[in-house]
């Protein structure tokens, strides 16, 4: 519904732009017709059609995070080697999609250039989906970026390979709101925060709703409380659970803190339904501190999660698959993670 | 307060705590664009997109944000107006945020997914114009979400986050090429690696011909996933409903159930999905007259009971929809039977 404002037409609820309109030919000559895909290296398929067209694909691992610089230069390469299309996959992966094979060295060669791997495809680490930490929200226990750029940097090998027994699914929230439901991952990362709130007094009748900050929180941790005369609120640190949802509805309640935030991590989720039902990952660290830029010790515990992995599961089995043959007591032994009591799981809402 | 006029979303406003120390960040507001479905764009969109943020935000994007929408980060409330018109004259509106429907999102689909049983981009761009009030106009108790996956693959994760998800599936035989199966054979061995790990063990491989139970398929994708060229899905396509899947905020993180076991998607498209359309618009009806503030539909009908969630939007409950039976066995039941005298004793 178009309305008109001072003499411009302003444009309103379009929806979003028509994807017909931006399919490549090829892909829109064999949309529904395909028949079969084939790996052909780490990082590039081919998809065969009916009609005998074949599509290469070339997968790229992008930072979620772009610059316009970064935009404009894979808009160049899709110029130069893709008709001017390409296209992004669900985990922040960029697509060049090719119809002509000889065009897939050199646009890799391109692409490498770039600083940009080429990989994620099949038993490989996947790119690790992540949410916006530090750069722009306000309860991230952790920075996303930058715990995710310093495992990319190491465990590169594995993205550009396809040397795992199963394809690995990582992923990163910088708070329990797990924006980008990291909880199904094979190994999912996440913030967390393990000190109550503060609570700013003076400034919780300006700047919150007392009853809506009392309803956020999920274990009734938050309490009316008249403190120097003021409305105000008190957290009971004995039932709070640090989730940072008081804070979302109440700026004056603030529940970052360098010393404590840190993060966790959970592993043997997926989302696949091949062979074993969809799953939630499970605690195998409660905590660990954050450490920038590089996050030593959080990287030092996925690659012991990785080493095991490699090590002990059978080809085609993952992580979920992996830790039910040899159960969770066998897992704790053999990476040597303590289990602790907050790996058993108490909590009980309300 | 950071949005554009007539919107209640899409637009997130961030602002510095510091912002005497930190001026240039004072603002750094964020907008969701929808993104073009199965994410496919043209280098053309691309740099068009790039000159927008460079010149009213801080030049720099996520593609995408989990949901789905392209994100320009970095900009001035008085950016806005601005920025939102000269991207919907670009073509592209803002997406859903708050407690509103986000902005649905699906898998790559038919557009190069040879699985795929039904058109998730076809839907997913008519579910999103559909209910462009619900995304850009919060209303609902808390976020709503709906993603549409191919097949039981599920790409998008649907199943692990989506208050409504949609998987395809089908219901004829899987269609085998023995010939490409014995290729395979050369390559691995296929009853350790697909026939052993069939989860319903439905597959026999014997005299190098593949046979499969259909019966007892419980179409989990494996064997197809492990040897593309020689098995394909069947046809009778269609799709499964799932509901109340979520992450952990605000109540413990849950992966729904199935709603609806086999969904004629493929028929419903030539309606306009008017099925879908009415199921998720009882599915709203139910949560808005009997949800809270911050809860969402899977914690409401956690609350409330399934039975009775079924009952008030029209659909009978079935196996599929629980992992096992009840094991406790406090069932309240709706109604007892009383012998006749004391009936005719009532009555009198
Ligand atoms: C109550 C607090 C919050 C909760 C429960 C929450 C939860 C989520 C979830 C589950 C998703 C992923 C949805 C999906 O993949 O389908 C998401 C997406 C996102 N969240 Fe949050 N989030 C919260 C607060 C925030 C805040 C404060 C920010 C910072 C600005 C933020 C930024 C985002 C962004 C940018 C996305 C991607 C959005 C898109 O693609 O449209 N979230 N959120
Ligand atoms: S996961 Fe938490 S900290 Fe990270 S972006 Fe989402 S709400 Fe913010
Ligand atoms: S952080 Fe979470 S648990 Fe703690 S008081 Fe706030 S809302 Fe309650
Ligand atoms: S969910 Fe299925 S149909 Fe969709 S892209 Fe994945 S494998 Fe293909
Ligand atoms: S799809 Fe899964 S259940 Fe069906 S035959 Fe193949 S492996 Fe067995």
């Amino acid at each position: 519904m178009p309305d008109v404002d001072k003499g411009t037409v302003r444009i309103t609820d379009i929806g979003p732009p028509h994807y017909e309109d931006f399919l490549p030919p090829i892909i829109k000559r064999n949309y529904g017709k395909w028949l079969y895909h084939e790996i052909l290296k780490p990082g590039v398929m081919v998809h065969v059609s009916e009609s005998g067209e074949k599509l290469y694909t070339v997968r790229v691992g992008s930072t979620r995070i772009v610059s316009s610089d970064f935009v404009r230069e894979i808009s160049d390469l899709a110029d130069k080697y893709c008709g001017g299309y390409l296209k992004f996959t669900t985990r922040n992966n960029l697509e060049f999609l090719l119809d002509k094979e000889e065009n897939i060295e050199p646009l890799i060669k391109e692409v490498q250039a770039l600083g940009f791997p080429v990989g994620g495809i099949d038993h490989s680490l996947g790119n690790i989906v992540h949410t916006q930490g530090w750069l722009h929200c306000h309860t991230s226990a952790s920075y996303a970026s930058g715990v995710v750029k310093a495992l990319m940097d190491e465990f590169y090998d594995y993205f550009v390979s396809d040397k795992l027994p199963a394809k690995v699914r990582m992923a990163f929230a910088c708070c329990l709101n797990m924006c980008g439901s990291v909880g199904a991952s094979d190994i999912a990362i996440v913030g967390m925060h393990r000190r109550p709130p503060r609570v700013m007094a003076d400034r919780v009748k300006d700047l919150c709703e007392i009853p809506s900050t009392i309803a956020a929180c999920p274990v009734d941790a938050v309490r009316p409380k008249t403190i120097d005369g003021k409305p105000s609120v008190e957290i009971d640190e004995d039932r709070c659970v640090y989730c940072g949802n008081c804070y979302t509805v109440c700026p004056a309640l603030p529940i970052a803190d360098p010393l404590n935030d840190g993060v966790a991590i959970f592993i043997g989720g997926k989302v696949s339904n091949a062979r074993t039902k969809p799953t939630f990952s499970k605690l195998v660290v409660p905590w660990l501190p954050n450490n920038p830029p590089r996050w030593p010790e959080v990287i030092e515990a996925v690659r012991t999660i990785l080493e095991a992995y490699k090590e002990g599961a059978r080809k085609g089995e993952r992580v979920a698959e992996w830790i039910d043959r040899i159960g969770w007591p066998k897992f704790f032994k053999i990476t040597g993670f303590e289990f602790t009591k907050y790996h058993i799981d108490d909590f009980r809402i309300r | 307060m950071a949005g554009v006029r007539g919107y209640g979303g899409g637009i997130v406003g961030r602002f510095s705590d510091e912002p005497d120390e930190y001026p240039g960040v004072k603002e750094y507001h964020t907008a969701r664009l929808n993104q073009i479905e199965g994410f496919f764009y043209t280098s053309d969109v691309l740099r068009k997109l790039a000159d927008i943020c460079d010149e009213h935000a801080g030049g720099l994007f996520n593609f995408h944000g989990s949901t789905g929408d392209i994100q320009i980060l970095g900009f001035k409330q008085e950016e806005a107006e601005e920025l939102f018109q000269k991207c919907t004259h670009l073509g592209f509106d803002l997406g859903g945020s708050g407690s509103a429907l986000r902005t649905p999102s699906c898998c790559v689909g038919p557009a190069r997914c040879e699985w795929a049983t039904y058109d998730t981009l076809h839907i997913t761009d008519n579910l999103t114009r559909e209910f462009q009030n619900e995304m850009h106009r919060p209303t609902f108790n808390y976020k709503f979400k709906i993603k549409c996956a191919g097949c039981p693959n599920d790409c998008i994760a649907s199943g692990a986050r989506s208050d409504l998800s949609i998987v395809g599936v089908w219901k004829a035989n899987i269609r085998i090429d023995q010939k490409e199966v014995a290729e395979y054979a050369k390559k691995f061995d296929i009853k350790k690696y697909v026939v052993d790990k069939c989860p319903t063990h439905c597959m026999d491989y014997t005299d190098g011909k593949l046979t499969i139970d259909d019966s007892n398929c419980v179409k989990c994708m494996h064997c197809i996933n492990s040897m593309p060229k020689a098995l394909r899905p069947g046809l009778e396509k269609g799709a499964q409903i799932r509901i109340g899947a979520k992450v952990p905020m605000v109540q413990d993180p849950r992966l729904g159930f199935i709603l609806i076991p086999f969904y004629d998607v493929n028929k419903d498209k030539e309606e306009d999905y008017a099925f879908l359309k009415d199921l998720i618009q009882k599915i709203w009806d139910f949560w808005d007259e009997y949800g809270t503030n911050r809860e969402r539909v899977g914690e409401l009908i956690q609350r409330v009971g399934v039975g009775n969630f079924l009952e008030a939007i029209g659909l009978d409950p079935l196996p599929e929809m629980v992992e096992y039976p009840r094991a406790n066995p406090f069932i309240k039941f709706e109604e007892y039977l009383v012998p006749d005298d004391e009936e005719e004793g009532k009555e009198g």
